[in-house]
């Protein structure tokens, strides 16, 4: 599957599940599709049939609202049936609504509340160095998710321990819960910021496949990777994009059947 | 208790490679020999206890065998959610240590009495909870955690403590162990507060007060099964703990006596709700807040002058 061809299918699925669950967070979700699909398709070494392995690349979102997109690629890219992304949010389901990694094969790490999966992911790029092995530890963070303390405690972190197996990815759509991220706290020019912390620094458009790809097979070799990709909040559903409405609102009605007829033309 | 707990981990990470020990930048001249012997397994995380945490956490997801250490409520209270969310949840093998326990940084300020800690650890799921006594039940704590492949909490004093064991025999996690025999008064007690418990069961014991002892190193599990015995057995339970009485060591006693046909009456002694606002010498401020020898054994005499 390409990984265009997987972003589609993770919004499709996104646009269902949580218009069944009447569930939130299409906006982050749809935002983070394309870097998602990348990741699962063309960057990381996962092994669906043997989710566990070692040798895998390890991912965490820490922007665990945004989970439905995870729990998608898994999905379609075979760590559990398709059929189970029905039961997001549902009684007794194992998919909750943010992120979770308890009996939900190819989920290494559970999260939910902002700032905690960025340095979880430092101390297992860490443990990595320690046992010279080669795998990557990648982590998608939001823009708003930078008002937390513990992601710039974790950006000093990953910097004076030089980890250069560690990417982080800023979902940067420039919205978070109540409004725009410069009306709430200003996070100014974030690039400046990281390469202050020590980052290398990488700016994309991030929704752009080619763009993502490149910007993940990039690494320093003294220094933790930081990429910001540029996205766009409810992206690939017109009415949604750059929309703080949408962090909350679920598709029904109208807004459903017109939110699938739109990713119908773009199939 | 610090100098004991760093010197057992020294020696067990000779042989065991997987040992690892963070610091929030806390620790000057304990944690030195382990530092210098041990330069690619310690690392200092700085006076960040929020991501030292979530660090921990990753490392030990990734199948090490991290032990966090600061003092106070640095290491606990300051990162409680990423004890919850990263090393609770995902039962992930970190093992939390402070220094410092109730009022041992008694001269430093509220800011640094831990009396909130146990209440809040042991409610959290899957950590099991370590209250060592003295520097020998600190020693078997020390290798029990280092065992065991789930999160924990050393609770520990600072420096100076004196053993309040000759011996310890067959120690258990989750065992309470008996240090003096008694069939009237049982005491029970935790952390280094207990040498204040010792010296209540010897004057009692001098008095023709029958007092028994036991030390509790481990507050979660608790002991349910000798706290049981002793509640059949026994006229007055004494609870003692350096910690507010709010939903500590003695609210876990409480919690097994109240669900069992109990024989004995309770008393809890320990920090009665409050914050202390002046400060002093670890002994000064026990003695200030009622938790010394001597508020045991008044509340043993006013027991029995009520007849009971």
């Amino acid at each position: 599957m390409t990984s265009y061809q997987l972003a589609w299918k993770i919004r499709r699925d996104a646009i269902e599940m949580t218009h069944v669950s009447n569930g939130s967070h299409i906006g982050s979700i749809l935002s983070i599709a394309d870097i998602v699909a990348v990741l699962y398709s063309e960057i990381m070494n996962v092994f669906p049939a043997d989710p566990k392995n070692d040798l895998r690349d390890r991912f965490i979102l820490s922007k665990g609202h945004a989970g439905a997109a995870i729990y998608a690629a898994l999905a379609e890219t075979g760590f559990f049936p398709v059929e189970e992304l029905k039961t997001h949010y549902a009684n007794g389901s194992r998919l909750s609504g943010h992120v979770s990694h308890k009996d939900v094969p190819g989920v290494d790490f559970s999260t939910g509340s902002l700032g905690h999966g960025m340095c979880v992911a430092s101390g297992m790029a860490l443990a990595a160095k320690r046992d010279n092995k080669m795998h990557r530890v990648y982590v998608i963070i939001g823009d708003g998710e930078c008002d937390e303390g513990s992601i710039w405690e974790g950006a000093l972190f990953a910097n004076h321990f030089r980890l250069s197996n560690l990417t982080v990815i800023i979902d940067h759509n420039k919205i978070q819960s109540l409004d725009k991220c410069e009306n709430t706290l200003e996070l100014l020019n974030l690039a400046e910021k990281w390469r202050a912390f020590g980052w290398h620094v990488i700016e994309i458009d991030g929704h752009d496949h080619q763009s993502l790809k490149q910007a993940l097979h990039t690494y320093e070799v003294e220094k933790p990777t930081c990429i910001i990709a540029h996205t766009i909040k409810g992206k690939g559903i017109s009415f949604m994009e750059d929309k703080v409405l949408w962090h909350y609102r679920a598709p029904q009605g109208e807004d459903y059947l017109n939110a699938i007829s739109e990713l119908e033309v773009d199939k | 208790m610090r100098n004991t707990f760093i010197n057992t981990l020294y020696d067990l990470a000779i042989d065991d490679k997987n040992i690892y020990l963070m610091t929030g930048d806390l620790g000057f001249g304990v944690l030195t020999k382990f530092w210098e012997t041990y330069p690619d397994r310690f690392f200092n995380a700085g006076i960040a206890e929020q991501n030292m945490t979530s660090v921990a956490a990753g490392m030990a997801l990734e199948g090490k065998n991290v032990f966090t250490y600061s003092i106070a409520n640095f290491p606990t209270l300051r990162c409680l959610e990423q004890i919850r969310n990263d090393v609770a949840y995902h039962n992930a093998n970190v093992k939390i240590v402070s220094i410092g326990a109730g009022f041992a940084y008694g001269g430093a300020g509220m800011s640094h009495h831990a009396t909130e800690d146990l209440a809040i650890m042991r409610s959290l799921p899957n950590i099991t909870v370590f209250s060592p006594a003295d520097p020998l039940e600190t020693v078997y704590v020390t290798k029990a955690a280092c065992a065991l492949n789930s999160p924990c909490y050393i609770r520990l004093g600072k420096g100076g403590e004196s053993n309040i064991h000759d011996n310890i025999r067959n120690f258990e996690i989750g065992k309470a162990i008996k240090i003096i025999d008694g069939k009237k008064i049982c005491i029970f007690a935790t952390g280094s507060i207990a040498i204040e418990a010792k010296k209540a069961a010897i004057n009692l014991n001098n008095s023709k007060i029958s007092t028994a002892l036991y030390t509790f190193p481990t507050v979660k599990p608790i002991d349910i099964e000798l706290i049981e015995n002793c509640a059949l057995e026994f006229d007055l339970i004494i609870t003692i703990e350096e910690h507010n009485i709010v939903g500590g060591f003695g609210s876990a006693v409480a919690e097994v006596m109240a669900e069992i046909n109990s024989n004995s009456v309770l008393r809890r002694i320990g920090l009665k709700d409050t914050y202390s606002s002046i400060v002093g010498s670890q002994e000064f401020l026990r003695d200030n807040y009622g938790m010394s020898h001597r508020s045991i054994e008044d509340t043993v005499l006013s027991f029995i002058s009520e007849g009971k």
